[in-house]
């Protein structure tokens, strides 16, 4: 898998690009300057210290935050805050959030097919056809019927993944997707989010999970302060980050 | 377990609960407690037969069937306080739908990007919310009413509806800003239109929110129905007051009214709760 990242950085079309991306809670600047292209199939990985603006910046991809300035691109189509037909867009980014968020009023196959029905126009049957191929894929279809406080959290996580490949996204967006989970719970949603990889999903994945960033990852993105520091591929990150703060928090990270 | 030896956690089939046995000393507490509260009751009502009996206050208890209803010729011809419950309940559903409507729009309109939208909200709530609804109730009849030629019912009925749907619009939004924001952004990221996302995922989790004050809500509208009797519409309070100038019998006439109102409200919160319960069923785990 690591060897990859010389390959596929040049030459495809990038399905999401970010040119100058700016943004500002008030004085406070949370993104400055971003520029970050990722091509069809890419996985990367975005680490950081907290407060960095790791997760700022993929949601702003999909418009769960709004830029002050510069560009964002996905699959062609440029998003601008408040623009009409967002809708269009956010049904080829998935998202999965570090709280799951699931809809704790509908149960795990309501969850799924919700977006499909609403927003692809998709028939119930064939939402739920498509609904629990995919919770069979993450392996909780007999879950299907229970609603989500009756899940783990690990089970959680697996239904909210299942929910946005529901909506047959080009791309996947990860926030924390570990982070609130018990350590057991953690290895099932990894392996759910290896398998996709290896079917080839683009994923833009925020974690702090460095085993998942070393197999996974083509290239590994280090932020600090709301800019980022240092792109490179995992191998030379981890083994040789060329910055101090990247050092300094590869350290911190591997010191326990 | 004891001498270091690796066991599995016991089956929790094995684990039963100690069935709880008849606890006297509760018993003993809890009846002295509702003997209590009876023997309260049993003052206050004494207090009252007394008060009533040294202004030699004549009773006529037996007078007040066909309040309700008379039968002339084997056919039911209803009393006042019916007639008048009949006019309150149109009343207040009407107003109360109407009220929960304008409520739900004007919540809507406060948290909306549109600035005219807020400006308006903002004026309305601060308007109705300021003054009092006697004044409301006579700006109503006397000016909108003439103007709009509307009659003294449909007078009482927006007078009522305009005032509570204030109460209802900060219920609501209170309800709908409740709603956990990732709920939002779940919905957002799945591609929902505003329309199908509040619809959908933030509007069923706002409403177990929204309800028990909704309730609480739609009681004080109930009592606030009775207001309209200064303009003569002939609800419960209206006929009330009729039957006391027919009647004199002023003690009978006010807790027969008072109790028709208590019925209807404590009425109205169970058949709420129970819809409550229902709404709430996916929180309690199997």
């Amino acid at each position: 898998m690591t060897n990859n990242a010389d390959q596929t950085t040049p030459q495809s079309t990038p399905i999401v690009e970010l040119v100058g991306v700016c943004k500002w809670y008030g004085e406070f600047s949370a993104l400055y300057d971003i520029n970050l292209s990722i091509s069809n199939g890419e996985k990367v990985v975005i680490c950081g210290p907290s407060g960095s603006g790791k997760s700022t910046l993929i949601r702003c991809i999909n418009q769960l935050e709004v830029h002050q300035a510069g560009t964002i691109t996905v699959s062609g189509r440029e998003v601008k805050p408040e623009m009409k037909g967002i809708e269009h867009i956010r049904r080829d980014v998935g998202m999965v959030f570090q709280s799951f968020n699931l809809f704790p009023h509908l149960t795990v196959v309501d969850n799924l097919t919700l977006g499909p029905i609403r927003n692809l126009g998709m028939s119930k049957d064939d939402a739920t056809k498509t609904a629990m191929e995919y919770l069979e894929r993450v392996q909780i279809a007999e879950q299907a019927d229970k609603f989500p406080v009756q899940l783990s959290g690990g089970q959680q996580q697996r239904v909210a993944i299942a929910r946005a490949l529901c909506m047959k996204p080009k791309l996947m967006l990860f926030d924390e997707p570990t982070s609130a989970l018990d350590p057991e719970m953690i290895s099932g949603v990894l392996d759910v989010m290896i398998e996709l990889a290896n079917d080839g999903m683009t994923m833009i994945v925020v974690t702090h999970e460095m085993g998942f960033a070393r197999q996974v990852a083509d290239r590994v993105v280090f932020m600090d302060n709301g800019e980022i520091v240092e792109i490179a591929d995992p191998e030379t990150f981890f083994n040789n980050p060329t910055t101090d703060r990247a050092q300094l928090f590869l350290s911190q990270l591997l010191s326990h | 377990m004891s001498d270091g030896k690796i066991t599995n956690a016991t089956n929790q089939t094995l684990r039963r609960r100690p069935t709880a046995l008849f606890n006297v000393r509760h018993f003993v507490r809890a009846g002295s407690q509702v003997g209590l509260a009876m023997l309260v009751f049993i003052v206050l009502g004494w207090l009252i037969w007394r008060g009533a009996l040294a202004m030699e206050y004549n009773w006529q208890w037996y007078r007040v069937q066909p309040f309700f209803y008379k039968s002339i010729d084997g056919e039911i011809i209803w009393g006042p306080l019916v007639r008048g419950l009949i006019q309150t309940l149109k009343l207040a559903s009407i107003s109360g739908v109407f009220a929960i409507l304008i409520g739900f729009l004007v919540a809507i309109a406060r948290m909306s990007s549109s600035i005219a939208g807020r400006i308006i909200a903002t004026w309305y709530l601060e308007a109705i919310r300021n003054t009092p609804l006697l004044v409301q109730l006579f700006l109503f009849y006397f000016v909108l009413a003439p103007i709009f030629g509307m009659d003294r019912f449909w007078a009482g009925v927006l007078c009522l509806s305009f005032f509570e749907a204030s109460f209802a619009a900060e219920i609501i939004r209170g309800g709908i800003q409740g709603v956990d924001k990732g709920q939002f952004e779940a919905g957002d990221a799945i591609g929902l239109k505003a329309r199908d996302k509040f619809r959908f995922v933030v509007i069923p989790q706002a409403l177990p929110l929204i309800l028990p004050p909704l309730t609480g809500l739609l009681i004080s509208l109930i009592k606030h129905s009775a207001i309209v009797s200064v303009i003569a519409v002939a609800e419960l309070t209206t006929e009330g007051l009729n039957l006391i100038s027919d009647t004199f019998m002023a003690f009978e006439v006010w807790f027969l009214v008072a109790g028709i109102y208590l019925a209807l409200t404590i009425s109205l919160s169970i058949i709420i709760g129970l819809f409550e319960k229902k709404l709430n069923s996916h929180r309690r785990t199997a």
